[in-house]
This record gives structure tokens, C-alpha cells and sequence, in this order.
């Protein structure tokens, strides 16, 4: 069984989404999406100061098995990235919900965070998959 | 053997270390019909036992044939593109593609002469049916007998530690197949040994019955020897620089095509192998293309079926790529133009990036090669 923490949010394309006490929200890839694609072995991160779109591909989380798109969950400003992962991309698999981060997006509306999906509904998801 | 459900419907086929699987926990996926372990944790970790220390893996999915009678020396010698003549001595194993009248690769495969009038042939899971047809077929003029060995387990057990391993658990007979020489096989009564294997490794390749195969495999996990899926089992065999039938190689290319040209044998002249005429026609018209090795310059991931670029134009493409992670950057063989230089471009992902050509294998013996 996958590892959902109840207080994240989660989209459909398996990124969950941490609100931070300064209203940034800061973005990764779920256990249940680490466990799928296997040891991973190459991040492309997107560029600090970077402008997104909800639904943008702003990263790529390579495994050995396959190549899996990270989008951005809301529009807004990315503000920092996990350059960890540059040279220890295994940190997604061994702790996705920690160390294992991908970016921080500063969101252009508040309000898109209460729009995800809780941990229920992605649990909902996924045991349909 | 298949297994049927409730409903009468077939699902996919189990090996009889089935059940070893499932309880170390191994991630399963659908391999050929067979449901087989992809990796019991780290892919990459099982990776690193076999080139370190010593890993096993099931590969009782694959099909052992036995070829007998007083013409199977004569039958194989048609049928196969290496000569089995070159195995003179009893024990000894050739590796070899099986080819159709147009020189196109139907498989490839390992054969063994156990004796006088006496072969093994290991032949892949996937290409079985097909393979098994047409070897009855060209066998018809023959007097050989082919005898499919469904009642034998293979396990492949590979890694620098991985004889001496083997040895301890044989016990008494292990004198009997310490002093085997690579790609040598040895009889003890139902298990055949065998040092040969598909990673680049020193091992071994051991057939038995399959009821006494979960016994064994547990010998060996006590041994030391851990257990490795096929994610692994992938990477070892890229790094070693060695085909997979149905990607790097099948009907629609030829041997000469697909580097495996050492292992055509057009001496002696007169030996009339099938697809050798085609072959010989090739030869004549010049061979096209070649199958290298890359080695991506830049991060990322090579993959199967991406565009390589040579002049700046799509020539080709990649048949295996992958992550090696003895080296820790992307590898890839790759079809490409016959006077293709030392350095392509790959497209990835709607970019392209920059690779060197080089000669596999990549790996060999736990040592970087390129």
C-alpha cells in the first residue's frame, strides 16, 4: 500500500502539493508514483524565477524503466528548486514526501490550493487505477 | 505450465519458482505470457550484486530443447547459422542465430553438446512458438527427435562470487563442475551446469527438475546469493553489450546487421545453412547498416526507439537504451549507417542531444570498457 499523507493535496498526474506557512506551496511526485516508475535516475528541473501555467510540464523524473512528466498543480512563479536531486535523484524513491521535493511554485491565486484533490479523493484515485 | 482459472480462462503462465517470488515481495509483470519478477526492491541494487558480489535469476521461462538421434549433428548444421562443429568437444556451447531463407534472425540461441548424437538448445520465451514450428518443419528428412524439456527449471546464477557460491551448495559434486571452462557444460544426473549466462559476469547457468528448483533457490539464498529480476537482468546484459532478440535483432534484419556477424559461420564453404545465400547476397551488395554503441554525452535517458541523427539527419535508430548503472550515464545500441563516424546526435524528448559511438561491450567483468 502506497503512503497518501492526510494533510497533502494531490492532482491526477501524481504530484502532491505541501501549502508552506509563507503560501508557497512546494511540489513532488507520490509514493505511489515513485513505486511505478522504479529507481529513478535523472531529474530536469525547471529554472528559479521560471512563470507557470496549471497543467505545464515544468520537470521530468526519469527511471530506469521509463520518463514521466512533473506538471505544475497551479499558475504561478516557481521559487525554488531541490538541487539535491541533481546529483541524488534516488531521494524521490527513498523519501518522496521529504527530501525527495521537486519545486516550490509561488501560486498567482491563493484560492487554486483549496481546488486539489484531498487525500482521500487521490486514494479514491488511485485504488480505481 | 499455464494455469487455468475458475472460468476456464488462461492466464499467465508460472514458472515454478512462482511462489519464491511472490514472498520475497517481487514486483511482478507480464513477460512474454509468463508473469515473471521485475525487481524484489532496487533494480539498480540487484544490478550492482551481480557486477560486486553474486545474483541469481529465474529464468525457467525460457525453453530448453533437447535435439537427438543420428542426424542432429547434420540437422543443426542446416538449421543453425554458427557451425555446430565447432563444438567438437562433448559439453561445449555455441552461441548462434537461427535464420529464415531471406537471412532475417528467427532467433537467437544457445546450443550445447551434451554427447554423441546429443544437443540442448536454450531458446527465448516470447519467440517459442515460432521457433518450435519451424524447427519441426525443417526437421522433416531428418532422422532427429526434438523433445521440448518443459520439465526442467533454469536458474542463472552470475556475479564474480557467484561459482564459489554454487560450489558450497553442491557440495560433493561441486568438484565436477569447478574445473568447467567458460561456455563448457557439465551433466550431474537431472541438473545440467553450465558456465555461460547474459550478463558479462562469471557464472553459472544451472538446469533441474522443476520440483527440486524451489529447494535449490533456497540453498541459494542461504548461500548468499540474492535474487535479481529482469530490470536488472536488462541492464546487465546492455552493459555486456548483448543482443535482445526482438529489439535489437529479428526477421526484418540480418546478423551481418546486427553485430553479430562472428557468430555466422560461412566456413567450411560447402555447409549449407539456412539463409546463407541471402547473406552471401548482402555480402556481395555491401552491408548497409551496423549495430554501436552509445554513450550519452549529455544527463538523461536513452531509450528504445529513439531517432539517432547523423549529419544532422534521422538514420537511424535506437534498438536498446537504457541507464547504466555501473557507469552511471545513459547506454543505447543502435541501428545506424554502415559509415556512421564516432559521434551521432539522439533526439529525446524533442531534443536533441549528443552521443559518442563506440563499441560494446560497455561492461565486462565489473570493469568500464569505453
Amino acid at each position: 500500500m502506497s503512503n497518501i499523507p492526510q494533510e497533502l493535496r494531490y492532482t491526477e498526474t501524481h504530484e502532491w502539493i505541501r501549502l508552506e506557512e509563507d503560501g508557497t506551496l512546494t511540489v513532488g511526485i507520490t509514493d505511489h508514483a515513485q513505486e511505478l516508475l522504479g529507481d529513478i535516475v535523472f531529474v530536469e528541473l525547471p529554472e528559479e524565477g521560471e512563470e507557470c501555467a496549471a497543467g505545464d510540464d515544468v520537470a521530468v523524473v526519469e527511471s530506469v524503466k521509463a520518463a514521466s512528466d512533473v506538471y505544475a498543480p497551479v499558475t504561478g512563479e516557481v521559487v525554488a528548486i531541490n538541487t539535491k536531486l541533481t546529483d541524488t535523484p534516488e531521494l524521490i524513491n527513498q523519501d518522496p514526501y521529504g527530501e525527495g521535493w521537486i519545486f516550490r511554485v509561488k501560486p498567482m491565486d491563493p484560492e487554486d490550493y483549496d481546488e486539489l484533490m484531498d487525500a482521500d479523493a487521490y486514494q479514491e484515485l488511485i485504488s480505481e487505477e | 505450465m499455464p494455469k487455468t482459472n475458475d472460468n476456464g480462462i488462461t492466464t499467465m503462465k508460472h514458472t515454478p519458482l512462482h511462489d519464491q517470488h511472490v514472498a520475497l515481495g517481487a514486483k511482478m509483470v507480464d513477460f512474454g505470457g509468463w508473469d515473471m519478477p521485475l525487481a524484489y526492491g532496487s533494480q539498480i541494487e540487484e544490478h550492482h550484486q551481480v557486477r560486486r558480489d553474486a545474483g541469481m535469476f529465474d529464468v525457467s521461462h525460457m525453453t530448453v530443447v533437447d535435439i537427438t538421434g543420428p542426424q542432429a549433428r547434420d540437422y543443426l548444421r542446416r538449421l543453425l547459422a554458427n557451425d555446430v562443429d565447432r563444438l567438437a568437444a562433448p559439453g561445449k556451447a555455441l552461441y548462434s542465430c537461427m535464420l529464415d531463407e531471406q537471412g532475417g534472425v528467427i532467433d537467437d540461441l544457445i546450443v550445447y553438446h551434451l554427447d554423441v548424437d546429443r544437443y540442448r538448445m536454450v531458446i527465448n520465451a516470447a519467440t517459442t512458438d515460432k521457433d518450435l514450428a519451424w524447427m519441426r518443419r525443417q526437421a522433416e528428412g531428418f532422422d532427429v527427435d526434438l523433445k521440448v524439456r518443459d520439465d526442467l527449471a533454469m536458474i542463472a546464477v552470475q556475479g564474480p562470487t557467484a561459482r564459489e557460491r554454487v560450489h558450497r551448495v553442491l557440495g560433493g559434486e561441486a568438484e565436477r563442475v569447478a574445473d568447467l571452462k567458460p561456455f563448457f557444460m557439465a551433466e550431474l544426473g537431472e541438473m545440467a551446469v553450465a558456465r555461460t549466462g547474459y550478463t558479462g559476469e562469471d557464472g553459472y547457468e544451472i538446469m533441474l527438475p522443476a520440483g527440486a528448483a524451489a529447494d535449490f533457490w533456497q540453498r541459494l539464498l542461504d548461500a548468499g546469493v540474492k535474487p535479481c529480476g529482469l530490470g536488472a537482468r536488462d541492464t546487465l546484459r546492455l552493459e555486456a553489450g548483448m543482443n535482445l532478440y526482438g529489439a535489437d535483432m529479428d526477421e526484418t534484419v540480418t546478423p551481418l546487421e546486427s553485430g553479430l556477424a562472428w557468430t555466422v559461420a560461412f566456413e567450411p564453404a560447402d555447409r549449407d545453412f539456412i539463409g546463407r545465400a541471402a547473406l552471401e547476397r548482402q555480402l556481395a551488395e555491401g552491408v548497409g547498416r551496423k549495430l554501436v554503441g552509445l554513450v550519452l554525452e549529455d544527463r538523461g535517458v536513452l531509450r528504445n526507439h529513439q531517432p539517432v541523427l547523423v549529419n544532422g539527419a534521422v538514420a537511424g535508430e535506437i534498438t536498446s537504451g537504457s541507464f547504466s548503472p555501473t557507469l552511471g550515464r545513459a547506454i543505447a545500441l543502435a541501428r545506424v549507417p554502415a559509415d556512421t563516424g564516432d559521434s551521432v546526435e539522439v533526439q529525446m524528448r524533442g531534443k536533441t542531444h549528443r552521443a559518442r559511438v563506440v563499441k560494446p561491450p560497455f561492461v565486462r567483468h565489473g570493469k568500464a570498457l569505453i
